[in-house]
């Protein structure tokens, strides 16, 4: 059994247009130790997904239906109180903007700490010499001198990395990343996300990458999912999915990633239009509308994920 | 200015943020940092009042009757001898326990209020600014005038009054930066974490709205000052003899205004120079804190 199973979820807010359907049948899969991207472009639904797994979705959002089944235990139906115990101790997350993330008031030590001391019961003391030890962890240089530091005091990639070591510190089973490296420069990306790895590979961690960046799931990423407005269309192993994509969405985010041995002045392959207006509920396959292989079927029924090999699904009419 | 030589000594301060703090405010805040010293000048002053004041504040005697300053009574004397130094300084010592209790009162009502509102959102945030915006609608001045006398003159029915008066019409400062902060990254972060409501609100939401906070403290010291002396002005406030700047100004100040304009003067001036002095610390207070304002000049 797979450690977190995501099954048929859907997920809408409550906007001053009426309800928005932003997920509407995701599913997911991560086995232990195991790194997940989820790969789709802004607005596709991927941050959403891997905020209803926690249910931190706000007062607008709601969980409509399906499952969310971690460690045998389906979490759409717990209640508050008990996602709390959930939250930070066996599902942590890591967020984009290490900038904001932390509080600028508090210093890290304590920062790192607290959620040893919120799940383990650890005294401040015992809390702040575990920070420590997690700080050195994820490489951060003094890292006794650091616990007293303020988080303006820290550069952004330092800053991601007291993030993680944050997300760590109650060793959860699986760590969902959302967009760890975006605010990040390049060469900082790569060595945050090549901790982070290394990290969950250490502790057996299941890792959820969220991205819009294909060279980052290339490198990292065991698994990957493809979101488009709002559900998955396609589903491989990494190297099967650069190898072999076989949605026509897919292969258009393939087709536009820059080669380096390319022309200089050649332009960029692009994919046409814009992504659907979930407001508009559409009948049919939601890229149908931008896809280049669209046929009459596309426009009249939403295609089903289904298995094509071993563990690749894609949700397409077109062979 | 050389930026590199500066540097290793702005680390070091940088390690007591209270010190580092009072250092940026007297560098770049010169006036701000002369009102926070006027400021406790007078509150120093009101605190030792009784054993400053040269003279007792209801010791009259008639042989020295509405005398100009003088080396035996800085500021002069009324018209029952009674030496205006020491009612003023004794004035003081009411005006800031006035000033500091209805403001920490005032405080206090305007971060519950904004807190609630602000965080918990919706349908209880719509009642209470509904409250707030009925509250508002009425005259201030009419309000405590109404209240003083149903139930009478006195420091604590002003103190109270004050309070509540300006912590309900606070609460709308405090709670634009409640929501600003609980929609901040850190504190969806510590949801994430597993943080409860009330440990969200305590160790997140509260200690980022403090800047705020506290600027809106120093601004409504000196507004309560004010408002007891328009009250004591007319009559409302302190009930007599207890000096206070307000009636000073009124009883003795405006009926000898021509024979003793040093009565009129001494509290007057002390209570313009207090509350300027609170303002443009509260103003330099507000600039420093403001985290938008932080490195600019």
């Amino acid at each position: 059994m797979s450690l977190l199973e995501i099954k048929d979820l859907a997920v809408s807010f409550r906007t001053e247009a009426g309800r928005l359907q932003v997920l509407r049948s995701v599913g997911l899969e991560v086995d232990r130790g195991e790194t997940l991207a989820v790969v789709g472009e802004s607005g596709s639904g991927k941050s959403v997904t891997a905020l209803s797994i926690l249910q931190l979705l706000g007062e607008a959002g709601r969980i409509d239906s399906g499952q969310i089944i971690f460690d045998g235990q389906d979490l759409a139906a717990f209640e508050d109180a008990d996602m709390r115990a959930i939250r930070g101790n066996r599902i942590s997350m890591i967020f984009q903007e290490p900038m904001s993330s932390l509080n600028p008031v508090i210093p890290i030590g304590k920062q790192v700490a607290e959620p040893l001391v919120l799940h383990k019961a650890l005294s401040w003391r015992d809390g702040l010499l575990e920070a420590e030890s997690l700080l050195r962890k994820v490489a951060i240089p003094d890292p006794a001198g650091r616990l007293s530091e303020y988080p303006h005091q820290l550069s952004g990639g330092m800053r991601q990395r007291v993030m993680i070591a944050m997300a760590l510190a109650c060793s959860p089973k699986l760590i969902i990343a959302d967009e760890p490296t975006t605010a990040l420069d390049v060469t900082v990306q790569a060595q945050i996300l090549g901790l982070l790895k290394e990290l969950t590979r250490e502790t057996g961690a299941a890792l959820i990458l969220i991205t819009h960046d294909l060279g980052v799931v290339a490198r990292y990423a065991d698994h990957v999912s493809v979101m488009y407005a709002g559900q998955i269309v396609e589903s491989a192993p990494a190297p099967k999915l650069y190898k072999n994509p076989h949605h026509p969405y897919t292969q258009g985010l393939m087709a536009s990633i820059p080669a380096l041995d390319g022309e200089v002045d050649a332009r960029l392959a692009t994919i046409e239009g814009q992504p659907p207006d979930l407001a508009q509920t559409t009948k049919g396959c939601p890229f149908a509308p931008r896809c280049n292989a669209v046929q009459p079927a596309c426009h009249l029924e939403t295609p089903p994920l289904e298995a094509i090999d071993t563990n690749h699904l894609k949700a397409c009419f077109v062979r | 200015m050389s930026e590199l030589s500066a540097l290793p000594q702005l680390q070091a301060i940088e390690r007591h943020p209270a010190i580092a703090f009072t250092y940026r405010l007297w560098r770049d805040k010169r006036l701000g940092a002369i009102g926070g010293i006027v400021f406790l000048l007078f509150l120093f002053l009101g605190i030792f009042a009784d054993v400053l004041a040269p003279y007792g504040m209801n010791d009259t005697d008639l042989t020295v009757r509405l005398q100009g300053p003088s080396w035996a009574h800085w500021f002069g004397t009324d018209h029952l001898g009674r030496d205006v130094l020491s009612r003023v300084l004794l004035g003081a010592q009411l005006s800031m326990i006035v000033g500091f209790l209805a403001a920490s009162l005032a405080t206090v009502i305007s971060i519950l209020i904004g807190v609630i509102s602000g965080y918990f959102g919706g349908k209880v945030d719509m009642l209470i600014q509904r409250f707030v915006d009925a509250w508002m609608t009425f005259p201030d001045l009419v309000l405590l005038i109404v209240v003083i006398s149903i139930v009478g003159p006195g420091i604590p029915q002003i103190i109270i009054i004050l309070g509540c008066l300006y912590g309900i019409a606070g609460s709308r400062i405090v709670r634009g930066s409640v929501v600003t902060v609980k929609e901040s990254m850190y504190t969806h972060a510590a949801e994430s974490m597993g943080a409860s409501t009330l440990r969200i609100l305590w160790r997140h939401i509260l200690p980022n709205v403090m800047p705020v906070v506290i600027v809106l403290f120093t601004t409504r010291v000196g507004a309560t000052i004010l408002a007891e002396a328009g009250l004591s002005f007319l009559g409302l406030g302190v009930p007599p003899p207890a000096p206070t700047w307000g009636s000073m100004l009124s009883g003795a100040g405006r009926t000898y205004m021509y024979l003793g304009p040093w009565l009129a003067l001494a509290p007057g001036l002390c209570l313009t120079v207090v509350v300027y002095a609170i303002n443009v610390y509260g103003d330099a207070l507000r600039d420093l804190l403001d985290p938008r304002m932080r490195g600019a000049r």
